[in-house]
């Protein structure tokens, strides 16, 4: 279930190349939005704009409740609105966690009064996501959750991780999975690698993410039931994603778009702003992430977008709490990185930005043709914009990219037949 | 002073080995020389950083490298103070960038830190104007030490380049070990680091290293580079050795395992008896006591080549800077 405060269906026209990958749609269109609901596409000018469906973000934190400072209802999804995001999916590891249904149900109602885009809540597996017993999925499920997820931390017992899988049988939601083993983990701070080795950080090694996909892909090849990949890094887990895949076990994955950008390499400034979980990997392992999200394997972007207060992040590195966030700067920053030098056509990037995700999580896919929801971004592919601060609407400014200069700008959000944000 | 004098130099830090170039070791070491032979004055002090501040920040315990900071600055006339984390506002839980902060307040030319996590000196150096030295930061740098260690080898030795070294013990755990290859191989020395399998991290080559799990590997040294055990990584979870016992008779330093012609170095605290022979370390192959002695005439090299030495050009000491004070 997707909730977003009550708002006005809005009626307006837009114009441009239209592009909607997964219905086939590439030419130049005049699109009318009457009361929300696509009324009319005909033929338009080409203009300099790209209209596309709008995307879907299906990992984000928003920091509510609990860290109210770092992220609200609001701003978070003012951030999406402004990164052309007309769904997003919240992770459950708050303060409380969102492990009962009054938690969550508090959640959907404070939405219901805040959310700008339309916003679902994933539950936890666990109680408190302490990996010990497992949370009332029947019940979380009846009032609203959207997903079932430890997300932050791994549900390190495999006898539960296979009970969760056989109990979520009784609800129609699917869990998305955090894969780190935790005895490999333990005290990392970078990819074990070249850097590591020469920085002396401690070591978070691939095989620490892939040992806990191979695991879940055997108890979910077990128990047949769906499981999601979240933010995946290692190129071991693409080589167990293709696998299973060739297997025809039910499973989608994620990719980040810091980890489609990045190596291991940006962490030598010790910058906290490249610090992450998983951390930033090696040369190959981004290639192994961009060729498996050409493919489709890997079939949707997160963000995995986490505010952090600046205070948490101005500290040594190997102090600083993981994470970065990311909504505002997803879009530009993979045309910019991608897109621009050969390495994925813009018609895929827009296709896993939005159908995959929304396909992954059981959503309704965000659509171009007439009596559909209006789910629209607009983008200006010429412009260069300058990464700062001052530009975020998310309240944290903990972004991997602050300072650079990215091309490519989303200038309007329709989300559910309402414009969320112009430029 | 009749030269023009160039704009403002831009504010240098010695914060990692990976920031240095050759000739930037060898002014320093050189500079190191000048400053030891100025030493043998009967007055020990060099007006060199007069009205100047040099502030030791260290969040972690040190005997040597605290010490050896505060009379390098000393000895160059400077001003210093010492702040340890115990007994600081650090234990009312005051953050590394507000004490920096604080300290900045005063206007230092040069802040010395010391901290347990990687990354602390660069914090300091993005937050504050002074000159930033580091002196020890997690697992990842140790700068000073590795100069001392390449001024001790060249002292002792007549030079760097060329030499067989070989570091043995923790290099996992170790800064020491990171910086000393780095400056090594930077100089054109040969190095291999030996250890068991466990203390030796993954990727440690593309230092430009070799890299051994046998002990007869320090049979070909010129200088064997003995790393502190550190008893604390043998706790439960931690167990990167099965034991003491086991380490000391698979890599420990003993007079059996030195040949003749072979120095000994250990940057201490020494746990004698484990990694390194008594005998060994109190013996004439030992450099041990040279390096300590080292310790203070680079850092003060390092100090006057921050401060004093802004653009990093000259090669030496003026005459002028090495008349006592």
């Amino acid at each position: 279930m997707l909730v977003a405060a009550n708002g006005r269906s809005d009626s307006l026209v837009v114009e441009g190349r239209v592009l909607d990958p997964a219905r086939g749609i590439d030419e130049a269109l005049r699109i009318t939005v009457t009361d929300g609901v696509v009324s009319s596409l005909e033929p338009g000018a080409p203009g300099r704009l790209v209209v596309a469906p709008a995307f879907v973000d299906p990992h984000v934190h928003l920091r509510t409740p609990g860290r109210e400072d770092e992220e609200t209802l609001r701003s978070g999804t003012e951030a999406a609105a402004a990164g052309g995001f007309c769904a997003i999916l919240a992770m459950p590891n708050t303060d409380p966690v969102v492990d009962s249904a009054a938690v969550l149900g508090a959640l959907l109602d404070q939405a219901r009064s805040e959310a700008l885009v339309p916003t679902g809540f994933l539950a936890a597996i666990s109680k408190g996501q302490k990996g010990e017993e497992l949370t009332e999925m029947a019940e979380l499920a009846a009032g609203g959750a959207a997903a079932f997820s430890d997300d932050g931390r791994p549900v390190a017992s495999a006898g539960l991780m296979r009970k969760a899988l056989r109990y979520a049988k009784l609800t129609p939601l699917r869990l998305a999975l955090h894969c780190e083993e935790p005895a490999l983990s333990r005290g990392g701070h970078a990819h074990e690698g070249l850097v590591s080795a020469e920085l002396g950080l401690g070591p978070y090694p691939s095989a620490a993410e892939s040992l806990m996909v191979e695991r879940d892909l055997a108890l979910a090849a077990l128990e047949e039931r769906p499981i999601h990949l979240q933010h995946l890094s290692a190129r071991e887990s693409v080589v167990a994603l293709d696998r299973a895949l060739g297997e025809e076990v039910p499973v989608t994955a994620e990719v980040t778009p810091h980890h489609l950008v990045l190596t291991e390499d940006a962490v030598r400034s010790l910058d906290p702003n490249t610090k992450m979980n998983p951390p930033l990997r090696a040369a190959d392992d981004r290639a192994a992430l961009r060729d498996a999200l050409r493919r489709g394997a890997i079939s949707c972007v997160g963000t995995d977008h986490a505010p952090h207060a600046r205070h948490e992040k101005e500290v040594p590195f190997e102090e600083a709490p993981f994470g970065v966030t990311g909504l505002e700067t997803a879009f530009a920053s993979l045309f910019t990185h991608l897109v621009l030098p050969g390495e994925l056509t813009l018609e895929t990037l827009l296709e896993r930005m939005s159908s995959g995700p929304a396909r992954a999580f059981g959503l309704d896919e965000p659509r171009i043709e007439v009596g559909a929801r209006a789910n629209l971004v607009v983008l200006d592919l010429d412009t260069e914009w300058t990464v700062s601060e001052a530009g975020f609407r998310s309240l944290s400014a903990n972004s991997w990219l602050l300072g650079e200069t990215l091309q490519g700008r989303v200038v309007k959000t329709v989300a559910d037949g309402r414009e969320v944000f112009a430029a | 002073m009749s030269e023009l004098r160039p704009p403002a130099p831009p504010k240098r830090h010695l914060l990692s080995i990976s920031d240095l170039g050759r000739e930037d070791v060898e002014r320093i070491l050189d500079t190191a020389v000048s400053l030891a032979s100025s030493l043998d004055h009967e007055v020990k002090k060099l007006p060199t950083l007069r009205g100047r501040t040099v502030v030791n920040l260290f969040y972690e315990s040190s005997t040597r490298t605290l010490s050896s900071f505060d009379l390098a600055a000393k000895r160059l006339s400077a001003d210093t103070m010492s702040l340890r984390s115990s007994g600081s506002s650090v234990d009312k839980g005051e953050s590394l960038k507000d004490t920096a902060l604080t300290l900045a307040a005063y206007d230092p030319d040069v802040i010395v830190i010391r901290h347990p996590s990687a990354g602390a000196p660069q914090l300091v150096a993005r937050v504050t104007d002074a000159h930033v030295v580091n002196a020890g930061d997690g697992k990842h740098q140790h700068p000073t030490q590795a100069l001392l260690d390449l001024h001790t080898m060249r002292e002792a030795l007549g030079r760097v380049e060329g030499l067989q070294v070989a570091i043995v013990g923790d290099v996992l755990h170790s800064r020491v070990a990171r910086s000393l290859v780095q400056a090594l191989v930077l100089m054109g020395a040969h190095v291999v680091v030996v250890g068991p399998p466990t203390l030796l991290p993954p990727g440690i080559e593309a230092l430009g290293c070799d890299v051994s799990t046998e002990v007869h590997s320090v049979e070909d040294a010129d200088v064997i580079y003995v790393l502190r055990i550190q008893a604390e990584r043998m706790g439960a979870g931690e167990a990167f050795i099965p034991s003491l016992r086991e380490y000391t008779a698979l890599f420990g330093i003993t007079p059996e395992r030195v040949r003749d012609g072979q120095v000994v170095m250990h940057p201490g605290p020494m746990n004698r008896g484990v990694e390194i022979d008594p005998r060994v370390a109190d013996s004439g192959v030992s450099l041990i006591v040279d390096q300590v002695r080292a310790g203070l005439v680079v850092r003060m090299a390092v100090l006057y080549d921050l401060v004093a030495n802004p653009e990093g050009r000259e090669s030496s000491v003026p005459a002028a800077a090495l008349e006592v004070a």
